[in-house]
């Protein structure tokens, strides 16, 4: 796990400040969906190892929700963003 | 004991005597000793038993890779087992005992166990003690825990504060010897923030060891020049006394400074340690190398020790390692210990070296090439050594042997993350893996040897460093240093054919042939040998003999060094305090302390407080004749219930909820409508999760057009804040809401009973009658003559007429205060969170023991709430799975005794009259049980099959635990006022 977290708000923070919520890959299905659309989305999680998204919250900090990119095998956070943009820009 | 003190010479201040105790016995020291260096003054030789064998063991280094010198330092609540003797510095009052040795240091009954060798090899522990299972907790355990050969730790609490921080730099040099000082300057004169650590109690490393000329002074006085200078400079940190221990990801290192363990009482201002945490852009590893023991017979006998520390005894500290002293040397460097020990006065009698080509040298000792030392004399002491030269055995009459078997770069940090160290035949080591994410190795610890080029090299690699974060430096220019012979080794793993054990791991007890033993029976891979012989298992880490195994592994096994690779390398470099680690954390700083703003006022009322999280929240408020909680509670609900009572709530968690869109959100957020809450109104809301299951309960209530505020519940404050601010974020960033925690602002205070609008309104201004102020109004209001705005919501949670008052946290103590004082003639009566709990048990209302995570609205007679109208709401859509809806799930009910004597706990299951304890049979349990003062007999609340559908119903409360079966009825969950009047009063 990396040391330090580079916030898009607030720059390189120690981890101890961010809470981590779980997979950010599924994304919230329209309430009316299928019944198999919400079942993946709310209990199915691949866990592979290797490039992963997370939703972590800076919650010590600015309390912004982010998506982490990082590596599940290894050590290495690939990218940082506010949930918000990243949300936005898919 | 003759004192082995120089007349002259060495870094100590001699006009400044240092008095200390050691195993009970006044010594002297001076300012600038270590306690090793002051015992080996004062002639103590004899230091320390081994571990397993119990033997002799003297002084062997001069730092902090000391296997044999630990030492149990100071008293008390201060006693610190496991001090390295060779890095505790002198200070006046100084207590230290020797360890593992009984009755006494120089008659010790564990000598037994040398005799008993043969049977204590490698693997002993796995082939003694295997079986029978059954006596491990009782007996083998207790008895290695007692042989185990360590000091042991105060029972007493330590005195002394420690603290953590933080701090930043471009480049964090490890290590303030010639490479490091070199480095850490080229950084600070090109402007660089530079942080330099050095774990002894200066600047200077090896140069405060060193005789030789550098930029034209003698090398300590080089070393006090430049860190002068690095200290002067604005830009540099220089770190004494403090160990980097560990490199984490990100160019995260971990660093313990010891501020006040070279003190005789610390500062109280001060902490004894600091835990740094150094965020390094770049990273100059200068930590210098190690040297190698050599392995031969009785090579741990006292007076036997390492070249380099006897080096630095006689220079550093004007002590001499023995009166008359050999030199046992694979390779050139242990040449230069010789010269300063003649230089010194010291009678060097011989060299011996393997090699047939040895090194120029020019002063008195007779070299003695193709030799071998093949065994040592004396039991407490070195009396003479036995040299092997060709054919021929000559025994040597020594009092001290300087060893040296090469040389290993201390590379520990650089392979922390996983990088492995590469073996090179030519330096006969293992050097550094190549650079990576800004670690560079300089100096000794990338295998450079001579001084000069050490210096160099520093520079040189401080400006590759910078050049990374796109600093430009020069390196820095030290001036030449004095000339020195070229290093040469060549690899000595073991003296084949020496008498007596050879060790490999002093602090171990590991021998030569524990090392073969563990290959023949399987154990050859470096990992499996490093487990099964406990080598570099000990406190030391390996520090001295990990290498020497590698090398013998290697022989054994007809294979290199290289090919066997070394063990893994992990935090910590060496021991850290626990009281480091905990810093702040201990004690009540273990964990922060919630107080409510009435916390003061309850405890004026005599409050028991109960630890709820974080939280102490008043649990009951016993009046004097009262012995038991219960009649304390008891008499709290009643007084409620008849008349009035003021309850604090502050620890509710408490949002505010601001933007275009709350009201939409908001209704998205509950599974219940909200939308059309007018403003000035309050109301009861429920949440779930998107599984559809309750999550948490509250009220909300409408202050303005777009500004809501919110009540959770107390564990759920920080969970709800979070998951309304991702579904905000990442659900809908389209809608327009904001929220602030509230929670530590407002001071709540609850006034229920029948007569608490009688209390209430001689205090707030506005009319609250039952018409202007209905039950669920919600609003802003004035006390006391305007003196005070507050908000008040007639919301109810024991059922009965009641209100929650919300003050600024700062007047909340002067408002319960007058709550009280205006409702004394009343009787207005301060009740807790377990009267609270009785009476929302009598109200049938859930807490989470209720909605525990399994539970649905409709299982607690809430199904008719979730809107069926909105569109999307947290948890709608998996709400509506089968199996979540339907006659046969767990539903709320209320529960009570058909013998009204009879009592049942939380827990108990819930079973048909007559059917026996089964997974099959069981019908549901008991979810909060109380004794009702109003009714006077217990009752409970319960989640079971089809329960409303049952109420009238005999069933058998059984308990396992307590060994009871109790016939109990099943009844509607609302014990009092099931309709509800009292709240619309
Ligand atoms: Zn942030």
């Amino acid at each position: 796990m990396a040391s330090l977290i580079q916030c898009p708000h607030c720059g390189a923070r120690p981890k101890e400040e961010f809470s981590i919520k779980g997979s950010a890959e599924a994304e919230r299905p329209a309430p009316d969906a299928a019944e198999d659309a919400w079942f993946e989305y709310v209990y199915q999680r691949d866990n592979p190892i290797g490039r992963i998204e997370e939703y972590w919250q800076h919650t010590s900090g600015c309390r912004r929700w982010l998506v982490v990119e990082r590596d599940s095998g290894v050590h290495t956070v690939y990218r940082v963003l506010d949930a918000t943009a990243a949300r936005s820009s898919e | 004991m003759t004192s082995q003190r120089l007349k002259s010479g060495g870094l100590i201040d001699r006009n400044l005597p240092i008095a200390f105790m050691f195993d009970g016995k006044p010594y002297q020291g001076f300012a600038g000793d270590t306690l090793a260096s002051a015992l080996m003054a004062n002639g103590v030789g004899l230091v320390g038993r081994s571990f397993k064998y119990h033997r002799p063991r003297g002084i062997m280094t001069a730092g902090s890779s000391e296997p044999n010198a630990l030492v149990t330092v100071g008293e008390d609540g201060r006693t610190e087992p496991n001090c390295r003797a060779t890095t505790v510095e002198l200070y006046d009052g100084l207590v230290a005992r020797s360890q593992n040795r009984w009755p006494s240091l120089g008659f010790d009954v564990g000598e037994v166990n040398a005799l008993l060798s043969p049977f204590l090899g490698a693997g002993f522990y796995y082939k003694t003690f295997m079986w029978p299972a059954a006596l491990w907790e009782k007996f083998y355990e207790p008895m290695i825990r007692r042989a185990a050969g360590l000091g042991r730790a105060s029972y007493e609490p330590d005195p002394d504060h420690y603290e953590k921080c933080w701090a930043h730099c471009d480049l964090l040099v490890v290590g303030a010897g010639p490479a490091g000082l070199a480095a850490a300057m080229t950084a600070a004169q090109a402007g660089a923030r530079v942080i330099i650590a050095d774990e002894q109690s200066g600047p200077g490393g090896s140069l405060l060891s060193d005789r030789r000329e550098i930029g034209g002074a003698p090398a300590p006085t080089f070393a006090a020049k430049i860190s002068a200078e690095l200290a002067s400079m604005a830009n540099v940190t220089v770190l004494s006394r403090t160990t980097v221990f560990g490199w984490y990801d990100d160019r995260v290192f971990g660093a313990v400074e010891r501020v006040q363990k070279h003190v005789s009482v610390p500062a109280a201002d001060k902490p004894v340690e600091r835990l740094w945490r150094i965020v390094a852009k770049q990273c100059v590893l200068a930590s210098g190398a190690e040297e190698r023991p050599l392995v031969f017979g009785g090579n741990d006998r006292p007076g036997v020790m390492m070249a380099d520390a006897a080096r630095t005894y006689v220079n550093r500290y004007g002590v001499a390692a023995g009166s008359r002293v050999a030199v046992f040397t694979n390779n050139s460097s242990a040449y230069c210990a010789a010269r300063d020990m003649e230089a010194n006065g010291i009678d060097v009698a011989a060299i011996i070296d393997p090699r047939a080509e040895t090194p120029d040298y020019d002063g008195q000792a007779r070299v003695m090439a193709n030799a071998r030392v093949v065994g040592t004399r004396g039991w407490r002491g070195l009396t003479g050594i036995t040299v092997q030269r060709g054919g021929e055995q000559e025994t040597i009459p020594v009092d001290a042997l300087l060893m040296s078997g090469g040389w290993n770069p201390i590379v520990s940090l650089a392979c922390q993350r996983g990088a492995k160290p590469r073996w090179s035949d030519d330096h006969v080591a293992f050097l550094p893996p190549a650079p990576s994410d800004g670690m560079r190795t300089a100096g000794a610890a990338a295998g450079i040897a001579s001084l000069g080029n050490c210096v160099q090299h520093g520079a040189s690699i401080a400006v590759e460093c910078l050049s990374k974060i796109g600093i430009a430096a020069k390196p820095f220019d030290a001036g030449p240093a004095e000339d020195e012979p070229a290093f040469s080794v060549t690899p000595l793993w073991h003296v084949a054919g020496s008498t007596g054990k050879a060790f490999v791991d002093f602090q171990n007890d590991v021998h030569t042939d524990d090392l073969g033993l563990a290959v023949r029976e399987g154990y050859g891979h470096v990992e499996h040998t490093k487990r099964y012989t406990t080598t570099g298992m000990a406190t030391d880490q390996g520090k001295l003999s990990n290498v020497n195994a590698i090398g013998i592994l290697a022989e054994v096994r007809g294979t290199t060094p290289g090919d066997i690779g070394t063990t893994t390398y992990r935090p910590f470099y060496t021991p850290v305090s626990f009281g480091a680690l905990a810093g702040a954390h201990r004690g009540r700083h273990f964990q922060p302390v919630r107080r409510s703003p009435l916390h003061m006022w309850a405890e004026k009322h005599g409050a028991e407080f109960v630890e709820v999280g974080h939280w102490y929240r008043s649990a009951w408020f016993p009046r004097s004749g009262e012995t038991r909680w219960r009649q304390s509670v008891d008499r709290e609900v009643l007084a409620v219930r008849r008349n009035v009572g003021i309850c604090d709530v502050s620890t509710l968690g408490k949002i505010e909820i601001v933007g275009r869109d709350a009201a939409e959100f908001l209704n998205r957020i509950y599974c219940n409508g909200v939308a059309k809450l007018p403003v000035g109104k309050a109301r009861y809301g429920l949440m779930l999760r998107e599984d559809g299951f309750i999550y948490d309960d509250g009220t909300l209530s409408r202050l303005a057009e777009n500004r809501y505020f919110m009540t959770t519940t107390t564990a759920l404050a920080a969970g709800v804040l979070s998951h309304m601010e991702f579904c905000a974020q990442v659900l809908w960033p389209d809608l327009d809401v904001r929220f602030t925690s509230v929670s530590d602002q407002w001071a709540q205070i609850a006034i229920a009973g029948p007569r608490s609008r009688d209390l209430l309104k001689q205090i707030v201004d506005d009319d609250i009658s039952n018409d202007a102020f209905p039950f669920l109004a919600a609003g802003t209001i004035n006390l006391m003559g305007g003196q005070l705005s507050a908000r008040l919501f007639r919301i109810s949670y024991s059922g009965e007429l009641a209100y929650e008052l919300a003050v600024p946290a700062s007047y909340g103590e002067a408002v319960a205060n007058a709550l009280m004082a205006i409702g004394e003639p009343m009787g207005v009566t301060p009740y807790g969170t377990e009267a609270m709990g009785v009476m929302r048990i009598e109200k049938g209302h859930v807490t989470h023991a209720e909605i525990n995570g399994t539970v649905v609205p409709e299982d607690i007679g809430m199904g008719r709430m979730v809107s069926v109208k909105k569109p999307d709401f947290i948890g709608r859509r998996m709400l509506n799975r089968e199996g979540l809806s339907g006659a046969d799930r767990l539903k709320l009910v209320g529960l009570k005794p058909v013998d009204p004597s009879d009592d049942f706990s939380t827990g108990a299951h819930i079973l048909n009259p007559g059917a026996a304890p089964s997974m099959a049979a069981d019908q549901g349990h008991v979810t909060s049980t109380c004794f009702s003062p109003v009714l006077g007999h217990h009752i409970g609340l319960a989640l079971i099959k089809r329960g409303p559908e049952r109420i009238g119903e005999q069933v058998v409360v059984w308990d396992a635990l307590k060994e009871q079966d109790i016939k109990a009825i099943i009844a509607d969950p609302a014990f009092v006022d099931p309709a509800g009047e009292r709240l619309h009063a």
